[in-house]
C-alpha cells in the first residue's frame, strides 16, 4: 500500500468537515486550534496516511496538498 | 524517500480564500473548471460569464478573463462573445436561480441555436444568495423559506429537469448531468467538464453541464448530511447521465 502525507492550509480550511468523511483509512480530523476567520481546520492526526487523494478531490477550499512517498 | 507532489492548487486558481460558506461545493465546481483549462492549456484563451448569486466573484478565484452578466443574461453575453472571437473558449457558469428561472429564455434559445458556447449549470434546488427561497428545481415536499410547508406541486409545480428538456433540442451537441457531492461523482464531474469544453473546442455545438451541488446553510444541515441528501434525495430526481454525446 503506497503511503501518503496531507498537508492542510489552515488558513483556507473552513472546518467543513467534507475531507474527514471522504477519508477511507480515517486518519484526517478536526483540530482544537481556531484560524483567523474562527474556524477549526482539518489536520491529519493519525499514520496511515495511503495517497489516494480522496481529501483533496472533495476539498471545497483547495486547502488540501497531498504528497505520495515512495521508499 | 523521496517525496511526490500529487494533488495541488490548480494553476489557473488565485490562492485566496472564497466568500462561500463551509462545504459550499461551488469550491469544487471552481477547482474542476480550473484543471480542465490547466490540462487543456487555454488559460490565456479561455473567457468565462459569472452570473448572479453566490459564484457572481468568480472572476476573484479563477484566472481568467471574466464577464458579469445581467441576471440569467450569461448565455446571450457568451454568444457574442463566442460570435466576434470564434478562436476563444467561451463557457457560463450559472446556477439555478440564474439559469432555470430568470434567464431560461436565453438558456433555452441560445442552446436551440448551437452556440459554440459550453454552460456550467450549479443546480442545488434552492436560491442560495438570496437566502433559500424556492428555485424552479426544488423538490417537492422541500422546505425553503417561501415553502415553509414544502413545495406543493398545485400552487407552484414540479422540479424542472433542464438538462432532459434542452436535450429534446437538435441543436445542442453535449449535455451531461453529473454531481459533485462525493469523490466518485467529482472524478466523473471534471471528465463531464472536460467533453463539454472539448465539444465547443471541437466545433460540434452547444454544451452543458448540470452539477448537482448543495447549500448547507440554507437547507439548514451540515456539510456532510447535505452531501448525503444530493445522494438519497436529489439523485433520484435528477439522475445523473450524459443525455446527448456529439457524434
Amino acid at each position: 500500500m503506497p503511503k501518503g502525507r496531507v498537508v492542510i492550509d489552515e488558513e483556507l480550511c473552513k472546518s467543513c468537515g467534507l475531507c474527514v468523511a471522504a477519508c477511507p483509512t480515517k486518519v484526517l480530523s478536526i483540530s482544537d486550534k481556531v484560524n483567523s476567520k474562527g474556524y477549526r481546520p482539518a489536520t491529519q492526526a493519525k499514520e496511515g496516511c495511503i495517497a489516494c487523494k480522496m481529501c483533496a478531490t472533495t476539498c471545497p477550499d483547495v486547502a488540501i496538498t497531498v504528497y505520495r512517498i515512495d521508499e | 524517500m523521496k517525496e511526490v507532489l500529487i494533488a495541488e492548487r490548480p494553476k489557473s486558481m488565485y490562492k485566496v480564500s472564497t466568500h462561500y460558506c463551509p462545504g459550499c461545493t461551488h469550491g469544487i465546481a471552481h477547482r474542476l473548471i480550473a484543471e480542465v483549462v490547466d490540462e487543456l492549456g487555454i488559460q490565456d484563451r479561455a473567457v468565462g460569464v459569472a452570473p448572479v448569486g453566490c459564484s457572481v466573484l468568480i472572476y476573484n478565484y479563477i484566472d481568467l478573463d471574466w464577464y458579469e452578466a445581467a441576471h440569467g443574461r450569461a448565455p446571450a453575453v457568451a454568444t457574442a462573445c463566442k460570435r466576434a472571437r470564434p478562436d476563444l473558449t467561451v463557457f457560463t457558469y450559472q446556477g439555478d436561480g440564474d439559469l432555470a428561472s430568470i434567464g431560461m429564455a436565453e438558456i433555452v434559445h441560445a442552446a436551440n441555436r448551437g452556440e459554440r458556447i459550453s454552460v456550467i449549470f450549479i443546480n442545488n434546488a434552492i436560491y442560495g444568495m438570496t437566502g433559500g427561497q424556492m428555485a424552479p428545481t426544488t423538490l417537492l415536499s422541500q422546505r425553503t423559506s417561501t415553502t415553509p410547508y414544502g413545495r406543493d406541486p398545485k400552487a407552484s409545480g414540479y422540479p424542472i429537469r433542464v438538462a432532459e428538456m434542452l436535450s429534446t433540442l437538435a441543436a445542442p451537441g453535449y449535455i451531461a448531468r453529473v454531481s459533485v457531492v462525493k469523490p466518485k461523482y467529482i472524478i466523473k464531474a471534471k471528465e463531464a467538464i472536460k467533453k463539454a469544453f472539448l465539444t465547443q473546442i471541437e466545433d460540434k455545438g452547444f454544451s452543458l453541464v448540470e452539477i448537482l451541488s448543495t447549500c448547507p446553510t440554507n437547507w439548514g444541515v451540515s456539510p456532510v448530511a447535505a452531501t448525503n441528501w444530493v445522494e438519497e434525495q436529489m439523485i433520484p430526481v435528477f439522475p445523473l447521465k450524459e443525455f446527448k454525446v456529439p457524434e
